[in-house]
């Protein structure tokens, strides 16, 4: 059967495809005009003429940044918290899924525990008990206040759950029928087989942990311990003759060719390369991995 | 058929099962102790940095000085829950939070709705997976890299403006009107979470039956009478979902977005339940009205989550746990 294809049909198709490029070139273009500002040079980006390319080509803005030492610990810090974050997370989420996840089994308490979790995740202080909290700790000033508090991640740990409701039944039961243990079942059967959303789950905590700049900044004092975001949020406040801002500005007034809208362009870029560089490659994990643990109907 | 959202009726998920003996626990423990072991990391966690920190709430009732720590200083009942509405910014705060949060709540529910409608339409798989990877990218970028940018852009001799200018327009003060900015901080939120936000309506869009479909298109259905009758009653349950669940975040406004573009120039309208607490409590080291505000927003908070979630189940047969 021929259906008929009316001409406004066709007009409605061009005009989405048109509106989705429009929203698409939207998206993209403030980093377009950031990457452009970063390569363009100072009076260039002085009188705004700076569009989609650059302007007065040049290196300074980048040679620059990289002679800072602050910039290299910084990114450092980043790298490391991102590195624990997600093995600390993958290890708890992993663990605490199992359990939960096992409906069949008799367990009493799971349902008590599990709104004991979600009553607490919901409702905690909020900022100042926190920082009164760390603060009796030792956790001020202290690396550690970058990964450990985040240790428990919900999102993470449903998105466990789901999944392992979805392994089939005989694995497990066929396991534990030749001796093994929950933790043997666990370790070298589950494990194994929920690569797609350990994988998720790993990006998720990667790029939060990354992106994540408040809690530097409230927790940590010292500049070298504070992770490239914070660092960069700190480089973005204005007029501040002291500090980072000013430690980037005075030193920019001896290079000649530094701006410091180009700086901050140059660091913003930086600090979004690696996020924009992966991201086209593991786009598929962000957008399968919130369908893994879906029911199958 | 996989959906992403199971909404299945609460019978099917009861969790006392018929048929389960009782056991007595010793024998559970002997069997299955690992599953509790297992649990352990979590609750440790859980016990350390959510239960713990919760005696600092004691704080919005003492005139709270650090030397003297919580004992030490002096109780002063809700004095400052009344200072809060009274001298302080309270109503204010509270204004700004909920407007700019439902704000952003029913825009961005929108215009992720329409595209992914748009997208659905789209028949060109690489071309659905371009526009999808372009307009999911912001999503993933903290608002530090976002904000550096837009405090760039539309700063009042930034690009924007310098755009508008050289087509005849006026500059607009964006980042510096108490009118205009909270017009950009909804706008640019949507702008980040549009393509992201899409996802969950996509997937709803395609677990609609496809027979559906086709047997419309028999009966003459054009794409308007499609979307009328089958495309927009087929996502209803997905929207009508979410609208629920977005009622537990109305008090988180946007935080991070807000604290690196806000200015003092436009505090009167921007400035929401946590850049308060962030510039009272931690800033300017008023420890107790902080902890008040932030008490206030716990509370109130954690009762609207759970009216979210009992709504989710009453009118979207979701259950969340």
């Amino acid at each position: 059967m021929i259906l008929e294809r009316h001409w406004s049909d066709t007009l409605v198709n061009i005009v989405i495809y048109l509106i989705l490029t429009v929203l698409a070139i939207i998206c993209i273009l403030p980093f377009w005009h950031m990457i452009a500002m970063s390569f363009s040079g100072r009076t260039a980006v002085a009188s705004q003429s700076v569009g989609l390319w650059p302007v007065d080509f040049t290196l300074q803005n980048f040679r620059f940044l990289l002679q800072r030492p602050l910039f290299f610990q910084t990114f450092g810090i980043s790298v490391l918290r991102v590195v624990m974050s997600v093995f600390i997370q993958l290890l708890v989420s992993v663990l605490c899924a199992y359990p939960l996840s096992r409906d069949h089994i008799y367990m009493p308490g799971r349902t008590v525990i599990k709104v004991i979790i979600l009553f607490f995740l919901m409702f905690n202080g909020g900022l100042i008990p926190a920082l009164l909290a760390y603060r009796s700790l030792g956790l001020i000033d202290n690396f550690y206040v970058l990964v450990l508090p985040g240790m428990f991640n919900l999102f993470n740990t449903i998105l466990i759950i789901n999944y392992f409701r979805g392994l089939p039944r005989e694995l497990e039961e066929s396991a534990l029928l030749d001796g093994a243990t929950h933790l043997d079942v666990l370790l070298r059967i589950f494990i194994p087989i929920s690569m797609p959303v350990l994988a998720t789950c790993a990006l998720f905590t990667a790029v939060g942990t990354w992106n994540e700049w408040f809690s530097a900044l409230v927790f940590i004092r010292s500049l070298a311990k504070m992770p490239l975001q914070s660092y960069l949020y700190l480089a973005l406040l204005p007029n501040q003759s002291t500090g980072i801002v000013g430690d980037l500005i005075q030193k920019a007034e001896q290079f000649k060719q530094a701006t410091p809208e180009a700086l901050r362009a140059a660091l913003i870029v930086v600090a979004a390369i690696p996020i924009m560089l992966v991201y086209p490659f593991v786009q598929r994990y962000f957008v399968t991995g919130l369908t893994l643990g879906s029911v199958k109907e | 058929m996989t959906t992403l959202i199971s909404t299945t009726p609460k019978s099917i998920n009861s969790r006392k099962s018929n048929a389960v003996p009782k056991i007595p626990f010793r024998k559970v423990w002997k069997r299955n102790s690992l599953l509790y072991w297992m649990l352990i990391p979590a609750l440790a966690a859980l016990l350390v940095f959510n239960v713990y920190p919760l005696w600092g709430i004691a704080i919005a009732f003492v005139k709270y000085s650090p030397t003297k720590g919580l004992f030490g200083s002096t109780f002063v009942g809700l004095k400052y829950f009344t200072e809060l509405f009274t001298v302080a910014d309270g109503v204010t705060l509270f204004r700004n939070t909920i407007l700019i949060s439902l704000s952003k709540i029913i825009l961005g529910q929108l215009v992720a709705v329409i595209f992914a409608l748009m997208l659905h339409e789209v028949t060109i798989k690489s071309f659905q997976r371009f526009v999808q990877t372009l307009t999911t990218l912001p999503n993933f970028l903290s608002w530090v890299i976002i904000g550096g940018i837009f405090l760039e852009v539309f700063a009042n001799r930034g690009t924007m403006n310098h755009l508008l200018g050289s087509v005849g327009l006026g500059a607009v003060p964006f980042l510096t009107s108490p009118s205009i900015f909270p017009i950009l901080i909804v706008t640019s939120d949507v702008w980040k979470g549009f393509g992201m936000g899409a996802i969950i309506y996509l997937a709803a869009l395609t677990a609609i039956n496809p027979e559906l479909f086709e047997a419309a298109a028999v009966d003459g259905a054009g794409r308007w009478a499609r979307l009328r009758y089958i495309t927009l009653p087929g996502i209803s349950p997905t929207i009508i979902l979410l609208a629920c669940l977005s009622l537990g975040g109305i008090l988180n406004a946007g935080f991070d977005q807000i604290l690196v573009l806000m200015s003092p120039l436009v505090k009167s309208t921007s400035d929401i339940l946590d850049t308060y607490v962030y510039r009272v409590g931690i800033q300017q080291i008023n420890y107790s009205l902080g902890a008040t505000v932030g008490l206030l927003k716990s509370v109130i908070g954690f009762a609207l989550i759970a009216l979210s979630y009992w709504l989710a189940d009453r009118f979207a047969h979701y259950r969340v746990f």
